[in-house]
């Protein structure tokens, strides 16, 4: 077990930047993941800590230790890849025993190390089998028993759960959970999915076009997004986001997005001097409330123009003047097509972006 | 109903120009002098071995027969042995300029054999080379590592990525990686390039012709080509030493129709 | 950077030490001292002569020599007339192989049979086919009319199309095997959209198959003409470039240049001719089909 450090790690390919001045740090133990779109270099970055691919400036720390120099097999590091890439030739048992046996460990130690991460994992009576006779759920065990047995430093996961269903997906899941909390080792987890992020992760990573964006506790990533792009990507359905401007009235600003305009709360922090600013306000559609519960907020006037029934709830999609919201309708309301309705935003729940950067209210608020 | 009737004889035509004149061969082997010397020839044959047991034993077929099993068998087993490591580095390593290498090698299958005759001569005659059976060997490997390199490195190009970073990351350095995990994937390409190997080796004639001159280390193909008899042309005893050459071609055919097919086309080298 | 690269870099070439040692020594290096030895006058046995250096002297004989000339006439003729029959009865075979029918795996079989044969034991099985007393040749046309028999290569035009008949029957099943290689690719839902459209059989051959194999086509039609090119073993065997030089083609006749009559100097100087008219062609086959493999590089 250990911690990892990352020190202003850059790769290109050619000339395409993949990553750009990554520093990162993930304590002895936590659960981090590597979340983003396809693209934005969450497993390019993997590959770089496992010493795969070779980052063109930056370095790699393992529990203090440079590693930059090593190979794969000297990080101490095992991985779990994406398509499970067991070896197709080896039974089970031996796919578990090679990482050791190419470690020169010895036989009574690897024999007790395959027991007992196939008793974890429940795959005892698989053991003789090659992975050909595998379901896709038993293929993910034993890869991931191919990692536990290691005992490594540091544990990667490269989307490992991509190619299941759905159902398995969901109880695979738990499972890592149950096992990240049984054997408290660092783990670093790269997925696209936010929910596997959400409810796996100790640590959120966010990653958009080779940079970080935020790096945060699922819950903060959630409830203080740190831009936009975190703002939009997290979330189902994604935070409504309004492009706008910010104008003075009187003593209070107001946030005015093509015909809807938007009383604020007072702003802290320092405002751009040009009003003229890229500013963007977004509010979640679960946030949005079609009751005035909440005194310290707006209203503004909504048209139903399509409705999602989810069956548990209704997702809404509104015409509010020219603009387009979308709002998660709370459990036991129906609404049809065409009512209209009031919408409450509620100051606590604006997100307010002004130049990709969020920008907080006067009375910080602390979801947790 | 035209399609089937084409089809139809389609078949009739491509199995029965096939196989036909070599069925006259074998037709031959089996006469006894006397009919093969009838003119007309007749249809039939008696069913005689003889002409079978005076080629073994009156025209150094043995001999034939034993130096093409040593020569084709040590050519198949060396140039794998030295062109799957080949193939694995230029299909899967890292490493500057192996296009023009891959290029370069290559490039080799299509040499004439006689722009590089004369010197391959002389060095084999420096190194005390000719009229040995390593002697052949040289050229022989050389010139069916292009072969045997494209169809293993077209395999080891299609094995997913990951196997090999999981080898790695597992503990393997290049060599394990490709000794332990690539190779024993790569076992049908393997095989295919071996039959191919053998193919060429059992057949070749140029080299064998050149290099070979005295009767007791020819290969076969050498030893049909310059069959002879005392006065006249001993043509039943030439088909049944042709027979026994081509019976092994015909067993491997037969047995590995797919992978010789596969590799002919995959790698679309002619062996 | 890590360390990784170079280390693998290093065990690389490693793997392609042997390779690239034996391709050297026996390969490229022939080629280059094949070019150097056509410069000079050489004859083999004879040392009181020397080896003394001649330019281009040897080439300028070649250009002169009408055997020469008439080998490259030979080789050119047979490359063309085999090889077009190869790819038509190429073609044909891949049709038929490419159908749905029981025992196709055997039909496949049978077709592979005459590329498998040694090119020698091929070359003395139609050498005896066209023998003039027992030959089938003259069996089949003839039957027992004996005394119209035809010595068919004691002919210079009969010695000619049986050599490329021999030919054409050795490979137009390797030829026909890379035709169907190209066959596969070609997806059934081509032909289902063209029989919806309301082509018929005939034109959906030329309409459909025959330009989506032009690719195929290709790659066989350069394979057979470099491989026709270097024509030897039937030669050797059913004519011995025979009768009065008609099937005298030009590796032949530069391997009694350098072997049987020992000029070494204008033997080579004939190799180095065929190896340059093969590589031209061979550069097709680098560009066409090599860059196939290596297109799928690791960015």
């Amino acid at each position: 077990m250990a911690d990892l450090e990352l020190l202003s790690i850059s790769k290109t390919f050619g000339h395409v930047t993949v990553l750009k001045d990554i520093t990162l740090r993930v304590c002895d133990g936590e659960f981090t993941i590597l979340l983003g779109p396809s693209g934005c270099g969450k497993s390019t970055l993997l590959r770089i800590i496992a010493g795969l691919e070779p980052q063109t400036q930056g370095a790699v720390r393992i529990g203090g230790d440079h590693v930059d120099h090593l190979s794969p097999r000297d990080r101490d590091i095992a991985m779990v890849f994406q398509h499970y890439a067991l070896y197709p030739h080896f039974t089970v048992r031996e796919n578990l025993a090679f990482g050791l046996k190419m470690r020169k460990e010895r036989p009574h130690i690897i024999d007790g190390r395959i027991r007992e991460a196939a008793q974890l994992l429940g795959i005892e009576d698989l053991l003789d089998r090659r992975p050909k006779d595998l379901s896709g759920g038993q293929r993910q065990r034993v890869a991931m028993g191919r990692a536990i047995v290691r005992q490594p430093k540091l544990f990667l996961f490269d989307e490992p759960l991509s190619n299941l269903d759905a159902r398995l997906r969901a109880s695979m899941r738990v499972e890592l959970k149950k096992l990240h909390q049984r054997l408290r080792a660092t783990m670093i987890y790269v997925t696209h999915d936010q929910v596997e992020a959400m409810t796996l992760g100790d640590t959120i990573v966010v990653m958009d076009r080779g940079r970080v964006r935020q790096v945060d506790s699922p819950s903060r990533i959630y409830s203080r997004p740190a831009d936009p792009f975190v703002a939009g990507f997290i979330g189902s359905p994604g935070m409504n986001l309004l492009e706008g401007s910010l104008e003075r009235q009187a003593n209070a600003w107001c946030f005015r997005s093509g015909s809807l305009s938007l009383p604020l709360p007072p702003l802290s922090g320092t405002l751009p001097d040009s009003l003229a600013s890229r500013t963007i306000l977004g509010i979640r559609p679960e946030d949005i409330l079609l009751r005035a519960t909440d005194s310290r907020g707006t209203s503004v006037k909504a048209h139903v123009d399509v409705v999602e029934d989810l069956g548990a709830d209704q997702v809404l999609h509104l015409n509010v003047g020219d603009r387009h919201l979308v709002v998660r309708a709370p459990q036991g309301e129906r609404h049809g097509q065409g009512a209209t309705l009031t919408l409450h935003l509620p100051y606590k729940s604006l997100h307010l972006f002004i130049d990709d950067r969020r920008l907080n209210w006067a009375e910080p608020d602390e979801r947790a | 109903m035209t399609r089937r009737i084409l089809l139809g004889v389609g078949i009739l035509l491509t199995v029965g120009l096939s196989l036909f004149p070599f069925l006259w061969f074998v037709v031959t082997s089996l006469k006894t002098q006397k009919e093969v010397e009838a003119i007309p020839p007749t249809w039939w044959p008696s069913g005689s071995l003889d002409f079978y047991q005076s080629a073994l034993v009156d025209h150094h077929l043995t001999d034939y027969i034993l130096n093409s099993v040593l020569v084709a068998g040590s050519t198949t087993l060396l140039a794998l042995g030295i062109g799957i490591p080949a193939a694995y580095a230029l299909a899967r390593l890292r490493l500057p300029g192996k296009v023009w290498i891959l290029g370069a090698l290559l490039s080799i299958s299509m040499f004439p054999q006689l722009a590089i005759a004369g010197p391959v001569w002389q060095i084999l005659e420096r190194i005390g080379g000719l009229n040995t059976r390593w002697g052949l060997l040289l050229p022989y490997v050389t010139l069916t590592l292009p072969l045997a390199i494209w169809i293993l490195a077209s395999f080891f190009k299609e094995l997913p990525a990951e196997l090999e970073e999981a080898a790695r990351v597992d503990g393997c350095g290049p060599w394990q990686t490709m000794i332990r995990v690539m190779v024993p994937l790569a076992a049908p390409a393997i095989f295919t390039a071996a039959i191919l190997t053998f193919i060429y080796a059992w057949n070749e004639f140029f080299f064998a012709l050149l290099i070979l001159t005295q009767p007791e280390r020819q290969t076969l193909p050498v030893g049909i080509a310059l069959f002879q008899g005392e006065f006249t042309m001993p043509w039943g005893e030439l088909a049944a030493a042709s027979v026994i050459a081509t019976l092994p071609l015909v067993i491997l055919v037969v047995l590995f129709q797919r992978w010789i097919v596969s590799g002919l086309s995959a790698g679309a080298v002619k062996g | 950077m890590t360390s990784r690269a170079p280390l693998e870099h290093q065990a690389a070439w490693w793997m392609l030490a042997p390779a690239l040692a034996f391709t050297l020594v026996f390969a490229l290096y022939p080629v280059v001292d094949s070019f150097f030895l056509s410069l000079h006058r050489i004859f083999l046995g004879v040392p009181a002569l020397g080896q003394p250096f001649v330019g281009f002297e040897n080439y300028q004989t070649m250009a002169g020599d009408p055997v020469a000339r008439q080998a490259f006439l030979v080789t050119i003729g047979f490359v063309l007339v085999s090889t077009a029959l190869e790819l038509v009865l190429g073609l044909g075979i891949a049709l038929v192989i490419h159908e749905h029918f029981s025992g196709r795996g055997w039909v496949r079989v049978a077709a592979l049979i005459p590329w498998s044969i040694p090119t020698v034991v091929a070359s003395q099985m139609w050498r005896f086919i066209f023998n003039d007393q027992y030959g089938l040749a003259n069996l089949l046309l003839f039957g027992e009319r004996v005394e119209e028999y035809i010595p068919w290569l004691a002919y210079p035009g009969f010695a000619f199309a049986a050599i490329v008949f021999a030919d054409v029957w050795k490979t137009s099943s390797f030829a026909g095997l890379l035709i169907l290689a190209g066959l596969q690719v070609i997806p059934e839902e081509v032909y289902d959209a063209a029989r919806i459209d309301g082509a018929t059989t005939w034109q959906r051959f030329w309409k459909i198959t025959l330009p989506l194999l032009k690719p195929a086509l290709l790659l066989a039609l350069l394979f057979r003409t470099m491989d026709a090119f270097r024509v030897f073993d039937l030669v050797f065997v059913m004519t011995q470039g025979g009768p009065g030089d008609s099937t005298l083609v030009l590796q032949f006749y530069g391997y009694k240049a350098l072997f049987a009559e020992g000029r070494m100097g204008y033997g080579a100087a004939i190799s180095v001719t065929v190896f340059l008219a093969i590589f031209v062609l061979s550069l097709f086959y680098i560009r066409g089909i090599g860059s196939r493999l290596l297109e799928k590089e690791p960015a």
